[in-house]
């Protein structure tokens, strides 16, 4: 019962009700697991939203927050996407401080990272980038040295590859 | 109709009924007869549909919410059916608490309803307004607020179906005030379908084959039988693998009379307070058969000293259970009935001499039992025994929690599943004699007996006024050591003797149970013991037993938590 922890990404579909989100967290929270990111939206089915969570452990602990998660009653199917082939993906929205001379320098390094400026002030701009993770990671540590005002995170959504929904993901057994 | 709720089909419209005469009908559909509980303003109009159906659903008004919830747990282990208890919304529901817990820890089925302030109340911190459902979330299966008639139908179709399938537990219904009066023309569902939601059956066949293989191969199995067996009803099909293979077997706390403990196959209870034999043979074991248990940890103990050397094949109905303690080399996920049902007959008679030939030797120089002489005063130990003799075996024991719990493990060789309680996950104290008096109305006409510390019959003894109300023929014996007995034992073991917080004074228990209209004894020799519990057991009403035993007397053997079991403490006497 041991081995490496690194991090995990569980996609799980769910009914759409009041207090699901409340039922998931306070069984993270309960179990002692530690959630780096949570997303939730509607998903293809009226009435059911899909989360991913973004979680760190080892393959043992994980395998046991699958399990627990899975005995939720709202909650339908999890999948961990971790070593299966999948798209993730996360959006930024920052807020860099930035003085009109130091704009055009500030606008290549976004587009270098494919992102896009979606709101320019008299001293700021707001850039809103999409990508992996560590994406996102890189390019706040370029722009860190103009002085970030405000980040926002959507946290990571994943989908594997091909055409086996997550529908079909189980923890039974 | 949303998602994730049931899509079975309903019979069409029927008359109209209140969301209260609703509750009734699906109670009455579970085969329920009783139900404990307490009123208070939000569940008023409930209590005015119980009155009209008080001909076939019998309400008992327990004298705290606690003791109204650990007598439905009571109903529910006795019978096999699902408990129900209800409170009113606010202090009502957060006196529950405590039991859903206890419900959640040990895996029994209760349904609660609560009430809560009308709709247009509740967010508005009414009066007696709590957030049951949100309290409630980590210590129950499911729950629900109910917001219209029309979703009651179905829920307490829902509720009840989760409660007492796959592995059981607690499931609340909250509901407001106003949804109790409601009306609907909404059907009970003819079968539930929670889309989210499939208990598993019998275990996969192929591990069930390979399971069978590697406990005819092995040298010396040992099978540790838990609650599951008595959830399962699975104790026919424990008695066939263990005599049909030859296997020893060894039960945990819940596990107790899954399989008759005088048989020479049985070797106890293992556990921290277990016999050490059952604990040794862990340690040596090849092969670790558990069904229905979740290798707790007052079960286990240290865990790299637990079948060091054992392949695992784990049967148990939760998926969650399986790898969370021990590696499993056999994992299978099902009921234990139908699973052992494939199983036994795969599984081939073996000898093993040398393995039970060393049971046996240390069951013999390990005798773990013995009472030691004591002239002066009544051992707690004998208390138990004496009930055994009296009763023939044939009781159902109601244990509370702590030395007296061990005691009456320990001292009454139970043979057959459902006849020993006790709330061993949460252990609450105060559990025994609210309990006892749900087994009592869940086996009418059996004998059955409430066995409780002193401290922990003070924390429900409000229930002493339900007996006698209700005329509940439950005996209790007192093993009153006026102390905390198993907090001193522990100050005297690992805080040399700092006794904080361990003394009690007590009240002359006999005299309060006679104030309440009970029958009550005192006793404090050997020879009033066995006469009046002789005596309580002819009776045909409640009794309180008063017994005055040894103050100091220690819950033997003991292993020292964080230490193997051959440092176990037999007994320094």
């Amino acid at each position: 019962m041991n081995g490496t922890s690194r991090s995990h990404t569980l996609v799980a579909m769910v009914a759409d009700h009041p207090g699901v989100l409340t039922r998931v967290a306070s069984m993270f929270r309960r179990r002692g697991f530690n959630i780096a990111s949570l997303a939730v939206g509607n998903c293809e089915e009226p009435g059911y939203s899909r989360m991913t969570i973004e979680v760190r452990g080892t393959d043992d602990e994980v395998k046991q927050f699958e399990k627990q998660l899975y005995k939720l009653v709202e909650v339908i199917t999890v999948r961990d996407l971790t070593d299966v082939s999948a798209v993730q993906t996360e959006t930024a929205l920052v807020r860099v401080r930035v003085s009109p001379e130091d704009r055009p320098g500030l606008a290549d390094i976004a587009s270098i990272f494919r992102g896009e400026i979606v709101d320019v002030g008299r001293d700021s701009m707001i850039i809103q980038i999409t990508g992996v993770s560590e994406t996102i990671d890189r390019f706040l540590d370029v722009i860190a040295e103009y002085g970030i005002d405000e980040l926002t995170r959507t946290g990571i959504v994943a989908m594997a590859r091909g055409t086996k929904t997550s529908r079909n993901g189980s923890a039974r057994g | 109709m949303t998602a994730s709720e049931s899509n079975g089909s309903t019979n069409g419209a029927v008359p109209a009924r209140s969301g209260g005469q609703v509750i009734c009908e699906a109670i009455l559909a579970e085969d329920i007869d009783v139900i404990f509980g307490m009123p208070g303003g939000a569940s008023l109009p409930f209590y005015d549909s119980l009155y009209h159906y008080q001909d076939r659903i019998r309400h008992v008004l327990a004298r705290h919410e606690q003791g109204a919830g650990f007598a439905a747990n009571g109903y529910a282990r006795a019978t096999g059916k699902v408990g129900v208890a209800t409170s009113t919304s606010g202090p009502g529901a957060t006196n529950l608490v405590t039991s859903m817990a206890n419900d959640h820890m040990d895996s029994v089925p209760v349904v609660y309803i609560t009430g809560q302030v009308a709709r247009p109340a509740i967010g508005s911190d009414a009066f007696q307004e709590t957030d049951i459902t949100g309290i409630s979330i980590p210590i129950t299966k499911h729950n629900y607020l109910v917001m219209h008639a029309d979703e009651l139908p179905r829920v307490m179709a829902e509720a009840f179906y989760l409660a007492k399938s796959g592995r059981p537990g607690p499931v609340v219904v909250d509901v407001p005030k106003d949804v109790f009066l409601e009306e609907t023309t909404v059907p009970a569902p003819d079968r539930v379908n929670l889309r989210g939601y499939r208990p598993v059956r019998a275990g996969n066949l192929k591990m069930v084959r390979r399971a069978a293989e590697v406990i005819n191969a092995s040298e010396r199995p040992m099978i540790m039988a838990g609650h599951g067996v008595d959830i399962s009803g699975a104790a026919p099909e424990l008695f066939e693998l263990a005599t049909g293979g030859n296997i020893p077997v060894v039960t945990t706390l819940h596990g107790v009379g899954g399989f008759p403990e005088t048989h020479p196959l049985s070797f106890g209870m293992l556990g921290m307070h277990g016999l050490a034999y059952a604990n040794f043979a862990m340690g040596e074991t090849d092969c670790i058969i558990g069904l229905g248990v979740r290798f707790d940890d007052r079960a286990v103990g240290k865990v790299d000293e637990f079948g060091p050397n054992a392949k695992v094949v784990h049967i148990d109905v939760d998926p969650a259970e399986i790898g969370k303690v021990l590696d499993t080399e056999v994992p299978i996920v099902g009921d234990l009935k139908l699973t052992l049902q494939a199983l036994n007959p795969l599984i081939e008679h073996r000898e093993r001499r040398p393995w039970i030939g060393q049971l046996n030797e240390w069951r013999q120089n390990h005798p773990s039992l013995d009472i030691p002489d004591s002239p002066d005063t009544v051992l707690p130990q004998e208390v138990v025994r004496s009930i055994y003799d009296a009763s023939g075996g044939d009781a159902r024991v109601i244990a509370d929690v702590g030395q007296n719990q061990m005691w009456a493990s320990q001292h009454f060789w139970y043979e057959k599943p459902r006849r020993f309680f006790s709330a061993g996950g949460l252990g609450p104290m105060g559990y025994a004699l609210p309990a006892a008096m749900g087994v009592q109305m869940g086996a009418p006409g059996e004998p059955v007996w409430c066995v409780t510390g002193d401290g922990g019959l003070l924390i429900n003894i409000q229930e002493f006024n339900t007996l006698a109300a209700e005329k509940i023929p439950v005996k209790v014996a007192i093993l009153n050591n006026a102390h905390l007995g198993m907090i001193r034992q522990w100050q005297q073991f690992f805080y040399e003797g700092r006794y904080m917080g361990a003394f009690l004074d007590n009240p002359d228990f006999a005299k309060v149970a006679e104030a309440f209209g009970l029958r009550g004894v005192s006793v404090s020799s050997r020879d009033e013991l066995h006469e009046a519990i002789a005596d309580a057991h002819a009776y045909d009403g409640p009794v309180v037993l008063d017994v005055h035993v040894d103050r100091v007397e220690n819950v033997y053997p003991m292993i020292v938590p964080g230490t193997g079991v051959r440092s176990v403490i037999e007994d320094p006497r």
